[in-house]
């Protein structure tokens, strides 16, 4: 099937519209929130309740469950609009986890839908203090007590604003062994935070989003039922990568965003600051820096849509998410490197939203799978195609 | 009542204007295009009616190239009920302008209709005038608040020099808006959604009996001429000196 990213006018005025809401209910509190570190509730309540209003509150889920029902290309657009701003912000215009689409029974009213409806908020909690891209090395355990499972164990840098009101919580449930050794069996629970047992504390600061936190978790004995169980038993990873593949184009996305803001700020200084008589945009020093932001973030742009185009199809493999995610974080961080190199001096300073953004650029080269990674799981494919 | 509400497909309001290298005209090869602002004024006003149930039906209406439905389709997404596009590929003046709107208003019967006070691309500050002298309707120009009557009459409020003046205006009458009238709302996901599936007549200025051929002629389009820097006198003096025998204004 030919692809065609030309957009349609709904996808147009989806753009519009998100456009208008971070200038009007995000742009005025970024530096303020960015500067204190610290998300005020009132302001954080008050985005929510504007994003509810205008539709954009979970938007990415499946019409059927009270979201938006957006397809992928326009989920990419939104997400490429809010990657405008600050996550400690955007995070309340709340696009849930899609995994909590593999509720069943009462965990469809008791979180799914809650999590949809913006009344509650989960938390995605994989990495570990000792398993960080090394995901398989996890150590959070539940061990089967009858119908019961009980969990020991601990989690860090799970990214969050405002406690959560349940987590996902990957744990080792037990060992197969298979033909290539010793296998560990991994199984997601949703967790309530106020579960016996179950402590959450904030982590240190992150130089990245500052306002936007992230959790340490304690599990001391927490004894969950096995109705807590997200999927199925052992199938914590499948369902990881069958809902969550996505997220990484999204986040593409979002970095696309961010490095058109930062790029049309420097466009804008290069423009207007003179220097030695005449504009800094009419030394090549300057202007083919920005050619060569224009050009890489074109570039990034295309492979995320293209990317989205075979997410669509149902034909994207781990590769593609993770080229169009390596490409477009790597992107960010040249361009808001430059951008940065444009306005010299004034762009370190705190009075432009510069330096923040290119703070904020640093942490997209790690989370949801440091660069490396995503070389890893590219080259991958490659080799195995050739090895004997 | 049914109301109608004019929407203009501009310039966007963030881009730099630039004129074409053959002056005669401005650049919209390659530029953001939008709905006049204006007008977006006019459509939350229209809309607030039938929220308010003083209105019964909205109908936004556009004129110009295939791509005015673009500008349509945004205030059905802002909640319009439905569309026409009056299709023609000719330049469009505002007497032609006037002219086509009035043929929309007699085959639509609407109570009011309602105009930006001016399109940010001519900024002309005619059409609405020139509508309600074709249709022998009053007008409210520069509205800045309007409040419906029970007896069918409208009071609204004028942003005129030195302040505020306030006219009662009897159904159906033109009414054009001001910037103060309302801060338009953007359009909501379901709404936009909802758009999709509101219909949008199409028809052209031959069906309505029109003559939308240009009166005017443009001669030339030209950029404004450089400001010139400023300078800094010395002295009060020196000030009054310049002003008599420079500038020659005292």
């Amino acid at each position: 099937m030919a692809f065609d990213f030309s957009q349609t006018d709904e996808q147009r005025m989806l753009v519009e519209t998100v456009r208008q809401f971070i200038e009007k209910e995000i742009f005025p509190h970024e530096r303020e929130v960015d500067r204190a570190g610290e998300m005020p509730v009132d302001l954080a309540r008050q985005i929510k309740a504007r994003a509810k209003e205008v539709g954009l509150y979970a938007a990415n889920m499946p019409e059927e469950v009270g979201g938006g029902g957006l397809d992928v290309m326009s989920q990419m657009l939104m997400e490429r609009e809010l990657g405008k701003c600050n996550w400690a912000l955007q995070k309340f215009v709340g696009r849930p986890s899609a995994i909590l689409m593999a509720s069943r029974d009462e965990q469809i009213e008791k979180y799914l839908l809650p999590t949809v409806r913006g009344e509650k908020m989960e938390a995605f909690a994989l990495t570990e203090p000792g398993a960080g891209s090394d995901a398989m090395s996890i150590s959070t355990r539940a061990e089967a007590d009858g119908d019961d499972y009980v969990l020991n164990g601990g989690k860090h840098f799970i990214s969050g604003i405002g406690l959560p009101d349940f987590a996902i919580v990957f744990t080792v449930t037990g060992i197969d062994e298979t033909k290539r050794g010793p296998r560990k069996r991994v199984t997601a629970f949703l967790v309530d935070r106020d579960t016996p047992g179950f402590s959450i504390r904030r982590g240190p600061r992150c130089v990245s989003y500052r306002a936007y936190d992230n959790y340490e978790l304690f599990f001391d004995n927490v004894r969950l039922n096995k109705r807590q169980i997200l999927g199925e038993e052992g199938k914590g990873f499948v369902l990881a990568n069958e809902w969550l593949t996505g997220g990484r184009v999204m986040v593409a996305a979002n970095c696309c965003g961010k490095a058109e803001r930062a790029m049309e700020l420097a466009t804008d200084w290069a423009a207007t600051r003179k220097q030695f008589g005449q504009t800094i945009g009419k030394f090549q020093g300057t202007s083919f820096k920005l050619a060569d932001m224009a050009t890489e973030l074109r570039a990034a742009d295309t492979l995320v849509a293209y990317t989205c185009w075979k997410l669509e199809q149902g034909t994207m493999t781990d590769a593609d998410a993770a080229m169009a995610k390596l490409f477009a974080s790597e992107m960010l961080g040249r361009v808001t490197d430059q951008a940065i190199q444009i306005f010299g001096g004034m762009g370190l300073m705190d009075e432009l939203p510069l330096e923040m953004m290119w703070r904020d650029a640093r942490i997209e080269r790690i989370w949801e799978g440091t660069s490396e990674i995503q070389r890893h799981i590219i080259s991958r494919d490659m080799l195995r195609a050739k090895e004997q | 009542m049914k109301v109608l509400v004019a929407v203009k497909r501009v310039v966007d309001y963030n881009v730099k204007v630039r004129v074409k290298a053959d002056g005669t005209g401005v650049e919209t090869a390659n530029v953001k295009m939008s709905m006049n602002p204006f007008d977006e004024i006019g459509v939350e006003e229209a809309v607030r009616l039938k929220e308010a149930g003083k209105a019964t039906e909205v109908i936004a209406v556009s004129l110009g190239p295939t791509q005015c439905q673009e500008t349509i389709r945004t205030a059905l997404a802002m909640g319009a009920d439905r569309g026409i596009h009056v299709q023609t590929d000719v330049e469009l003046q505002p007497l032609a302008v006037a002219k086509l709107l009035k043929a929309v208003v007699d085959k639509e019967q609407p109570q009011i209709c309602i105009l930006g006070k001016q399109a940010i691309d001519d900024d002309a500050n005619q059409t609405g005038q020139m509508l309600a002298a074709l249709a022998g309707w009053p007008q409210a120009t520069f509205a800045s608040k309007l409040v419906i009557n029970d007896d069918g009459s409208a009071n609204v409020t004028r942003e005129v020099d030195g302040g505020l003046e306030t006219v009662t205006v009897k159904m159906p009458f033109v009414l054009t808006t001001d910037l103060r009238l309302n801060e338009p709302r953007y359009a909501s996901l379901p709404n936009i959604m909802k758009a999709k599936k509101k219909p949008i007549d199409t028809l052209t200025p031959e069906q309505l009996g029109v003559d939308a051929a240009p009166r005017l002629k443009t001669l030339k389009v030209a950029e404004p001429a450089k400001r010139q820097a400023g300078i800094k006198v010395k002295s009060v003096a020196e000030l009054v000196d310049k002003l008599r025998n420079e500038a020659k204004v005292i």
